[in-house]
């Protein structure tokens, strides 16, 4: 293992150190409260490593830079927040489509439009699934903490470049801003998966077969990139069977590596009565509770935490719906993850939403409180 | 959950409330402490009231908001109006008395020190007086090691102000010790 040393760091320079310890060298953004500090971080530490930083006219050019550097053999990075990220979506789809890795931090604010840009949300969960065109598959890790901001960049950047795939980092304005004590590796050790190593003979961009290498343009290899439609080597295609198997095959991608792209973590009691599910800052309140409903009271309280919301962790929802009677769903929005809970729970145990969103924190008190209700 | 120590940090945008946040969280990561820094950002953070605050514990924090403050710093008098009525009476309240000028209430535990009037006397650098408003805060609670907090203003300070700051910092502590309402015949306090 790597030397670590407790150091004092925010969450927002986690994302942007994770970045850098997996080798992103490559950063074009627009700054945007409150994911500026990301920006902050590559601008000072990027020159000194060979890397690029580049402030782009506005977040569209950002996610077209990002998506050229990337096809370029570069591993990239840009952060926003809400209005930002809203245009980077037509990009983002691009990049799906076409399978070069990226990766997209949105710290989240209040929204809709401009909204409240220093209070925190969880308003964007939707849009981080939904938000661009068309029957997409899509990957967003949701930190809990600045150790998890660190760790779930280190693996979204790995994990983009080995199944070709962008990857949203969705945080909030608590975890962005809020600083705190963490271990964390020395610099320059946590890059695997190099995009040119493995290469078939007989490599094709776009291998039916599944998950091809990026082979970055000026590597040998020639090929189309495209966002429409495509074939193995990337020339457009309407043939229907072609643009079934190209979709399916985008999507095959995130069912094949289920186990490193879902993360979920579970604490409490083994058969709970009440379970928490939530995400984001949000965990923070419901481990408090848990700490003290189960750690000091042996009361019949869990929480599973989602490290991974998309794709959506549906089997662990499944398996702690067949034990608790009752999925409390705590987030600062009006209700977003909560239905998708509801479609996998299937009626198995009652799903009650707790909502907050007057861009406040939720307190442990809120969540204790409704925990209360089911446990009597 | 005894050891949990929450510390709000409250003043007018510009009095280095937020930068004071972050040495204090860093010096409590250097002394070994578990420690979560968050603030107030937005328009109030120019001009208007700021509020940082530092949760410092042997355990593990989760919820990372202060939210039964045991430590009181306030900097100015709206600070002073609009928190104190927010924190129990056992709550170690600490006010600059060169802005705050009362009401202190005697079911409060308030303790005040001209710490900007003296910053601008003695180091003639009102900059400064967020040190030692750390000084007067860390000697009257012994939050972190006052050697491992020296250490870290000066590795935390711009190049060539390490040891101004840390002087502050002492004058802080000097302060503590000549006690709580001592105006030095200078202070704007008017009750005691």
């Amino acid at each position: 293992m790597p030397e670590t040393k407790p150091v004092l760091m925010q969450g927002n320079v986690a994302c942007a150190e994770g970045a850098i310890n997996a080798g992103v060298r490559f950063y074009a953004g627009y700054p945007i409260t409150p994911s500026t500090e990301v920006a902050e971080r590559m601008a000072a530490r990027l020159p000194d490593l060979g890397g690029v930083f580049i402030q782009m006219e506005d977040e569209i050019a950002s996610m077209a830079a990002v998506i050229g550097a990337s096809i370029g053999g570069m591993r990239t990075l840009t952060a926003t927040s809400g209005p930002g990220f809203s245009l980077k979506q037509e990009n983002l789809g691009y990049a799906i489509m076409a399978e070069i890795p990226c990766v997209v931090v949105n710290v989240q604010r209040m929204g809709p439009s401009t909204g409240a840009p220093t209070a925190p949300a969880q308003g964007d969960v939707m849009q981080a699934r939904w938000g661009t065109h068309g029957d997409h598959p899509i990957i967003a890790f949701s930190p809990a903490s600045v150790y998890e901001a660190y760790y779930l960049t280190v693996a979204a950047v790995n994990l983009s470049q080995k199944i070709r795939q962008p990857i949203v980092m969705l945080l909030d304005e608590v975890i962005g801003h809020m600083r705190e004590k963490v271990l964390i590796p020395e610099t320059g050790r946590l890059m695997v998966e190099k995009s040119s190593d493995k290469v078939p003979a007989d490599w094709k961009p776009y291998d039916d077969k599944g998950v091809t290498p990026l082979v970055p343009f000026g590597f040998g290899h020639y090929y189309h990139v495209t966002g429409l439609f495509h074939d193995q080597y990337g020339f457009p295609t309407t043939d229907p069977p072609q643009v079934a198997r190209s979709l399916d095959r985008i999507h095959e991608k995130l069912d094949k590596y289920r186990d490193e792209i879902v993360l979920t973590n579970y604490i409490g009691h083994k058969e709970p009565r009440v379970a928490i599910v939530t995400y984001g800052c949000t965990v923070r309140s419901a481990r408090a509770v848990v700490k003290k409903a189960y750690w000091q009271n042996r009361k019949e309280v869990g929480l599973l935490s989602l490290q991974t919301i998309w794709p959506f962790p549906e089997q662990e929802i499944k398996a702690l719906a067949k034990q608790a009677d009752v999925i409390l769903v705590p987030e600062m929005n009006m209700g977003q993850i909560v239905g998708e809970i509801e479609r996998h729970v299937r009626g198995e145990a009652e799903v009650v939403p707790v909502n907050r969103y007057d861009g406040e924190m939720i307190t442990p008190d809120e969540i204790s409180e409704a925990v209360g209700r089911w446990l009597s | 959950m005894g050891n949990r120590q929450e510390i709000l940090l409250t003043g007018a945008g510009g009095q280095g409330l937020i930068l004071a946040s972050i040495v204090l969280a860093e010096a409590a990561v250097n002394d070994n402490k578990n420690v979560v820094q968050t603030q107030s950002y937005g328009p109030e953070a120019r001009g208007g009231a700021s509020m940082a605050g530092v949760i410092i514990d042997v355990d593990t924090i989760e919820y990372p908001k202060v939210a039964n403050p045991t430590v009181l710093l306030c900097m100015n008098q709206a600070s002073f109006n609009k928190f104190l009525p927010k924190v129990k009476p056992g709550c170690v309240v600490i006010v600059d008395s060169t802005f705050v000028t009362g009401p202190f209430q005697e079911e409060y535990k308030i303790q005040t020190y001209p710490i900007t009037q003296t910053a601008k006397d003695e180091l003639g650098r009102e900059v400064v007086a967020n040190m030692m408003a750390l000084g007067v805060v860390n000697a009257a609670t012994e939050l972190v090691d006052r050697d491992i907090f020296r250490e870290s203003i000066h590795k935390m300070a711009p190049k060539g102000s390490g040891e101004l700051n840390q002087k502050a910092f002492d004058v802080g502590y000097r302060l503590y010790e000549h006690g709580s309402g001592q105006n030095f015949g200078f202070s704007a306090q008017t009750t005691e």
